[in-house]
Parts: C-alpha cells; sequence; structure tokens
C-alpha cells in the first residue's frame, strides 16, 4: 500500500502524463483482466494451492465459446457470461478432480493441465486466429466518458465493472463465507481442517472452480477489449499474474492473503509498467524491475515477520 | 467405581480393534467412561491411545465387530462431525489449530464447518470466543494470529474451542505437556469445573501424579490390549508406570563427586536484556547440570547464547579454559557445543527425511570419500553405530522419522548431535513428548555420555527430571539464577515447593 503511494507520488511528479484521466482510466481497463485472475488465483493460493493452467484455460475458454455462440445464433452478453463461466468452471473443476482423486499437489497437475489444454487447443484450432466475431462481444461498452481540456477522452470500459464485480464477489466468497474460512483453514492447516470435518474434495472444487470462473470470464473480457481470439495471446501471463499476487501478500503454501493486498499487487506492477514506459525506459529493462520490485516488496514483508 | 457410571455413560467401547496395514493398533478393547467423569486414559506411546480417540470421534473406523455406545445410543461409520454433532470434542496433541487465523477464529472454527455454506458473522465469531475464554477465566486477544501466540496460550485457544459448541465428552491429549505448572494447575482447576457441571473428560497425559490427581478412574492400555480399569483413590504413580510398561523402575538421585574434573564451561555475568540477567554458572567435565524454573524464566533464551544463536549484550564464557566467542551456532559446532531444542517436532528433526539422512546432517561434510562425494559406507557405518549405542528401535534407517514414536525421534536427535562429538551437550526439555518408559531409557544415555566425560546441560520444566538425573541443580526465575542445590542435600517436595511458589 505504502509502496504503490509512493510510487504514484513519484511517477506523478516524474511525468507530467502519469496522473492524467487518459492514463488512469486506460490503466484499469488495460489491467481489468489482470485483476480478474489475479483474485482467482489468490483463492487456490489461499486453499495452499498453485494454478499455472488458467490463462491457457481462458483461451480455451475463448475459441469454445466462439463455437457455442455461432451454434447459438450469435448469443448476447447475458449467454455469454453464462458460457464462459460454465465453460471456466469445468476446465476448473478438470483440475480440482485429477487433484483429489489421485492426491497429485496442485503444482504438478496443473502445469500437466497447462500443457494439454495448450496443446489440445493449438492442435484442434490449428493456431487460426479469429476476428469474425460476434459484435455485442466486441463492441466497446462505455460506461463513463469524459473529455479533459486539452481534447483527449478518458473513459472506463465493461471489463472494469466485471472486475469490480468479481472483485466483491471473492472478498465476499473468502471474507464473509463459512466456504471461505473453510478455505483459509484448509490452505494453514489440511490436516486440522479435515479433522474438524471441513471435506478436502469441497475445498478443491471450490478453489479451482472458482479460479476455472475468473479464468472465463477473463477470457470474455480479454476479447472484448482486443477484438481478436488468438491462441497463444495469453500464454505466459499466468507467471505475471501469481507473482502480483504473491506480491500482494498471499502466502504460497496457503492460508494468507486478502482480496486488497492482490488488487493492489496487480496495479503495482501495472503502474510500475505504466511508469517506465512514460519515462521512456525500455520494455526490456521491465521485466528486470519488476523482479527486483518483488524482490524488495516480498523480503520487506518477511522481515517484519521474522523474530528478533 | 460404580458410582461414577449409575447413569447412562457417555461412552462406551467393546469389542474395538484396529488394524493398520497387518500391525494391530487396537486389539479387543473395552472402554467406558460415565458422564461428568474425569477419567484418564494411560499407556506409553504407541499403545492405541490416539488410535482409541480417532475411533470415538470418528476419524477411523474400527474393524467389524465393534459396539459403540454414545450416551446410550449405539452408532456406526461415525463422521468427525456427526462425532461433534454429538457433543465429542478433542483437544488434539499436535494442536490442530489453524496459525494463520485469528484467536477468534480458531476458537469458533467448529461453527464455520456445516452442511451448508452460509454467511459468516464475524461479530458472533467474536462473542462465542469471548463467552469460551470467558467460561476459562482467560482473556485473549481476539483479533491476533495464533502464530503469536506463545505454546502456553495456544493449548487456550485449543482448550476454549472445544467447549464453544456444547461439548458432553471432551478428550484431552497431553493438554499440559507444554504448561508450567500454574498453568497446569489453572488447566486441572478448569477439568473440575467442567466435570462438577456434567461434562466427561477423558485425559490423556504423561504427568502421572497429575493424572492421579485429576481423574476419578484410570484405563490403562498396553499394545493394543486393556490392562484394566482402576481407581485412582489407591493408586500410586510407581505403580501406574509399573501397569503401562509391564516394567519396575526405582529411582534415586545421583550422587558422584565431581570436585575434582576440570571446569568444561564457564560462564560469567551474561546477560541479554529482557531475556536473562548476570548469569554465572560453571560445568565441568562429566558433570549433568540442571537448569529448572518456569516457562519463561529465561532458560531456553539463555541455551540460545550458549549455542551462538543469539548474542549476549553483557558477559563472557569460556570452554574448556580458553574463551570463546560464537557469532553463530555453525562457530558453536566447530568448538564442540550441541543443543537439542526443545521443539523437537518442527526445529530438530526434518520429518519427512530418513532416519539415517537425519542422523548424519550435522556431519555429511566429513562423510565424504576421498572424491569428495559423500560414501554411502560411511553414513551407513555412522547410522549403524549411533542406532546401536542409544538402541533406537527402528525398522529401516531409510525410513521417514516421522514413522518412530516420541521417544525413538528423541534418540535420532540426540545421536544427530552426538555425531559431531561434542564436548558440551544442550538438553532443552527433552522428554516432551515421550513416554514415561521411554524417558527412563534418556536419561540413561544421558548418564553415559556423562560417565564418559560429556559435560551436560540439563534444562526441564520438571522439577523430578532434574532432580533425579543432575549433579547439580540450578534453579532460574525471571533471567536469573536463583538458587544452586545439590538433591542429596535437599527433598524433591522442597525443591518443588520453592520452584513452582
Amino acid at each position: 500500500m505504502l509502496v504503490l503511494g509512493l510510487l504514484v507520488v513519484s511517477l506523478s511528479a516524474a511525468s507530467d502524463q502519469f496522473l492524467t484521466a487518459g492514463n488512469l482510466t486506460s490503466l484499469l481497463n488495460n489491467n481489468a483482466v489482470n485483476v480478474i485472475w489475479a483474485v482467482g488465483l489468490l483463492v487456490v493460493l489461499i486453499a495452499g494451492g498453485i494454478d499455472i493452467s488458467f490463462a491457457v484455460a481462458a483461451s480455451v475458454v475463448q475459441y469454445a465459446a466462439v463455437s457455442v455462440f455461432e451454434a447459438l445464433g450469435g448469443g448476447n452478453w447475458l449467454i455469454g457470461f453464462a458460457v464462459a463461466g460454465v465453460l471456466g468452471v469445468a476446465l476448473g473443476f478438470i483440475n480440482a478432480s485429477l487433484i483429489h482423486g489421485f492426491r497429485i499437489i496442485t503444482i504438478v497437475v496443473t502445469i500437466a493441465t497447462f500443457n494439454a489444454f495448450f496443446g489440445l487447443l493449438m492442435f484442434f484450432t490449428k493456431g487460426r486466429f479469429i476476428y469474425n466475431l460476434p459484435d455485442w462481444w466486441t463492441t466497446r461498452v462505455v460506461l463513463w466518458e469524459h473529455q479533459s481540456a486539452d481534447g483527449r477522452w478518458a473513459e472506463l470500459n465493461l471489463p472494469v465493472l466485471v472486475t469490480l464485480v468479481c472483485v466483491v464477489l471473492t472478498w465476499v466468497l473468502i471474507r464473509h463465507t463459512t466456504l471461505g474460512r473453510q478455505l483459509y483453514a484448509f490452505g494453514d492447516n489440511p490436516d486440522g481442517a479435515a479433522r474438524a470435518g471441513v471435506s478436502v474434495a469441497l475445498m478443491q472444487f471450490v478453489a479451482f472452480g472458482w479460479m476455472g470462473l475468473m479464468a472465463g470470464i477473463g477470457g470474455l473480457m480479454q476479447v472484448n477489449i482486443t477484438q481478436e481470439v488468438v491462441p497463444n495471446a495469453l500464454i505466459g501471463r499466468e507467471l505475471d499474474v501469481l507473482a502480483a499476487v504473491v506480491l500482494g501478500g498471499a502466502r504460497l503454501g496457503g492460508g494468507r492473503g486478502t482480496v486488497v493486498g492482490c488488487v493492489l499487487g496487480v496495479l503495482l506492477v501495472a503502474v510500475t509498467q505504466n511508469g517506465l514506459n512514460l519515462l521512456g525506459v525500455s520494455p526490456f529493462a521491465f521485466k528486470m524491475i519488476i523482479g527486483a520490485i518483488i524482490l524488495l516488496a516480498i523480503s520487506t514483508t518477511n522481515l517484519s515477520f521474522r523474530r528478533p | 467405581m460404580e458410582a461414577a457410571t449409575v447413569a447412562v455413560p457417555a461412552v462406551r467401547l467393546r469389542h474395538v480393534s484396529k488394524v493398520f496395514g497387518g500391525v494391530r493398533a487396537l486389539d479387543d478393547l473395552d472402554f467406558e467412561v460415565g458422564q461428568g467423569e474425569v477419567h484418564c486414559l494411560a499407556g506409553e506411546n504407541g499403545c492405541g491411545k490416539s488410535t482409541l480417540i480417532k475411533i470415538v470421534t470418528g476419524v477411523h473406523t474400527p474393524e467389524p465387530g465393534a459396539e459403540i455406545e454414545l450416551f446410550g445410543e449405539p452408532v456406526q461409520g461415525m463422521t468427525p462431525l456427526e462425532a461433534r454433532a454429538r457433543g465429542i470434542a478433542v483437544i488434539w496433541q499436535e494442536f490442530a489449530l489453524f496459525p494463520e487465523m485469528s484467536v477468534a477464529e480458531n476458537i469458533a472454527f467448529d461453527t464455520l464447518v456445516g452442511a451448508r455454506p452460509r454467511r459468516v458473522s464475524h461479530a458472533r465469531l467474536r462473542t462465542l470466543a469471548q463467552e469460551a475464554l470467558a467460561s476459562l477465566g482467560i482473556s485473549i486477544e481476539l483479533d491476533e494470529p495464533v502464530s503469536t501466540l506463545p505454546i502456553a496460550k495456544r493449548q487456550i485457544v485449543a482448550i476454549a474451542r472445544a467447549l464453544v459448541g456444547d461439548a458432553r465428552l471432551i478428550f484431552m491429549d497431553e493438554p499440559t505437556s507444554s504448561l508450567t505448572q500454574t498453568e497446569t494447575d489453572r488447566l486441572l482447576e478448569i477439568v473440575r469445573r467442567l466435570s462438577a457441571t456434567g461434562v466427561a473428560i477423558v485425559f490423556v497425559s504423561h504427568r502421572l501424579a497429575e493424572v492421579i490427581d485429576v481423574a476419578s478412574r484410570v484405563t490403562v492400555v498396553r499394545d493394543g490390549r486393556l490392562v484394566g480399569v482402576h481407581d485412582t483413590a489407591d493408586m500410586t504413580t510407581s505403580r501406574l508406570t509399573e501397569l503401562m510398561t509391564g516394567q519396575n523402575f526405582d529411582q534415586s538421585i545421583r550422587f558422584r563427586d565431581l570436585s575434582t574434573a576440570t571446569v568444561m564451561l564457564e560462564v560469567t555475568r551474561l546477560t541479554r536484556k529482557g531475556e536473562y540477567e548476570d548469569v554465572t554458572l560453571r560445568i565441568r567435565r562429566g558433570e549433568v547440570l540442571g537448569l529448572t524454573g518456569l516457562i519463561g524464566a529465561g532458560r531456553t533464551e539463555l541455551a540460545h547464547t550458549l549455542f551462538g544463536m543469539t548474542r549476549a549484550d553483557r558477559g563472557g564464557m569460556s570452554l574448556d579454559g580458553k574463551p570463546v566467542e560464537l557469532d553463530s551456532n555453525r562457530d558453536a559446532m566447530r568448538v564442540g557445543i550441541a543443543y537439542v531444542s526443545e521443539d523437537r517436532l518442527s526445529l530438530g528433526l526434518i520429518q519427512q527425511q530418513s532416519i539415517a539422512d537425519n542422523i548424519v546432517l550435522p556431519v555429511l561434510p566429513r562423510l565424504s570419500s576421498p572424491s569428495g562425494l559423500l560414501s554411502r559406507r560411511r553414513i551407513g557405518d555412522t547410522v549403524a553405530r549411533w542406532v546401536r549405542e542409544l538402541s533406537i528401535r527402528i525398522g529401516r534407517p531409510e525410513d521417514a522419522v516421522s514413522t518412530l514414536s516420541g521417544g525413538n525421534q528423541q534418540r535420532v536427535v540426540l545421536s544427530k548431535w552426538l555425531t559431531t562429538e561434542p564436548r558440551l551437550l544442550i538438553l532443552d526439555c527433552p522428554t516432551v513428548g515421550v513416554d514415561v518408559g521411554a524417558r527412563a531409557g534418556v536419561f540413561d544415555i544421558v548418564q553415559r555420555l556423562a560417565d564418559q566425560g560429556l559435560a551436560i546441560l540439563l534444562i526441564s520444566d520438571e522439577v523430578s527430571e532434574v532432580y533425579f538425573n543432575a549433579d547439580r541443580v540450578l534453579h532460574m526465575a525471571e533471567g536469573r539464577i536463583v538458587g544452586d542445590y545439590l538433591p542429596g542435600e535437599i527433598t524433591l517436595e522442597s525443591l518443588e515447593s520453592r520452584i513452582y511458589a
């Protein structure tokens, strides 16, 4: 929180472009999908798991959704959310069944499904891009717009609203439902939770189902932003999101993490990237700097927990 | 005996057996506890006590043919949730707490687990937790994560958790093993109070005196079989030990004249602010120096400094006449100091690794062959030597340490440190979680090591332990050494009364 504040202040000072409505709103629009995925991944991390496959799963959802919409003769937003959600949850349940059914650790299962999903996707689509998408899907839905004095437009689009809904729903789930608190307990001390009567299977299905739901909705929003479906567009994003969530204070190993921290983690990475762009720093340096920030942020958090 | 069972018993088991992978953990056991009775379940580690508890609480299913009645109703194929719905609660030995979650949530956790997901009222959790703590007469900050609490308070949290949800039968598995005498007394008081309100309590403890004190009857189990059910009114600790182990132990104090032996460790006016102050002590070659006092007296903190893990603000120490400065525990190991920590399970052993790997861990560099690679043969020899010398009961050296009983794990820790060939051995509560029978074995080893010339600092909160096993006893209170006793010149009772005063 403090780091983000400092960063915003110093960037505002360093670049007069940073603190404009146009820049800030595009920052939100562009990071909507990452935040949606991040809160999904947060739930998995809290439950003591990890998911590598969600970005690829989102691509699978996109392609599958295109076929479903064609079959339905077009569809609309309502159908869109339902289809993407159901497909996403289904993919999440595949992970959960493998993890629970064969008692395999989550990272192994999701690396396997990451490869399997991507391989199947490339095989069936033959790497084909799709631009011919239903209009409702690719039309920007502007929720708020504003023209500043210099004539530039600032706007907030549908993905930002969807992100907000996802964030609030996740917050309610993990903070205010018995399921959510069981997820924390399960991630914190799996044996203790099982002895207290927490259903291990239920926890895996809730965590990965929620991750899948967020993956699907994120995929749906991604198409709305980029107006195309490309099989390898999302692959690789999973590690960026993972880093941001961990940066936001979620513990690899379970039991700790908050929605607020998670959103701040994504925004911190986004603001850094945005600021560096505006300052004209080479994009190649960007990854390096993000790496350094993550190390710094995590080591300072850990230091404060260390006993004297 | 009949008085406690006139009403319908809280729990009644007949012909309960349980087999794990060919091993008969329980063999045709009967067990009965009356409502409102404080009942003790006694037996050595691995005798089947935990298995029995797990069966009554629905964690394990017994072999066919068993009869289980709870409050007069026969039950079958019960799950942990159903057991709790019937008013059965357990305080597990390895705390089943959630370290990252708040005190309030830990205490009221069982209300979070139900058939249907629903909204959580954090206010209600706090109220429930507050009530449970209040009934124990204790206050703990409700929003702190449990990981920040000392062990004694975590134990209170675990007990409070059992009280939420109106338990009518509470199993307490080693509830006092990490408590000081005052805390134990308070817990026993709580147990009596609960029993007076009709709650049945099954108490499992290694501290036999307190068992006899608090329980009205005791069921003794050995090797998964029932040895007998006895009234505690005419029971003594030595008779109970005999029943549990099938062996006879007698304790006598040591008397050895070590005044001519050379001094191995000399500590002068050692001070670390907030932990201990002005500590001066010496341990001679071959001497066992006992250090006792309540938890929080600064004993473990002192041990950490002696082992180089923390630095003293003032004062100095010398080993074998030479002053030493320790910057880390590697320094300490190099000059010949070994430390067996209090927290064996988390710090002393790597549970998932094999017995062999654990034993040779501190001396790996020495076990390389000339090529620089680890020598399988040297590792095998070292492991075999210590398994033999400390008579560790193991299956194969490749088995995970977690498969061993508490007493045998403690021996593995000991041998791990003895491989470093230390000159000073610090033992911090070496019998926590170790059975009576196995304890004697651990102390036999301690005596043998001392006789071989090792200087030993024996830290324990059980006064009787240092009284019977040390040549000299130091009493530490609030960071200072406040008493220095020879067991031959004071009785155990008067020593205990000074320390627990």
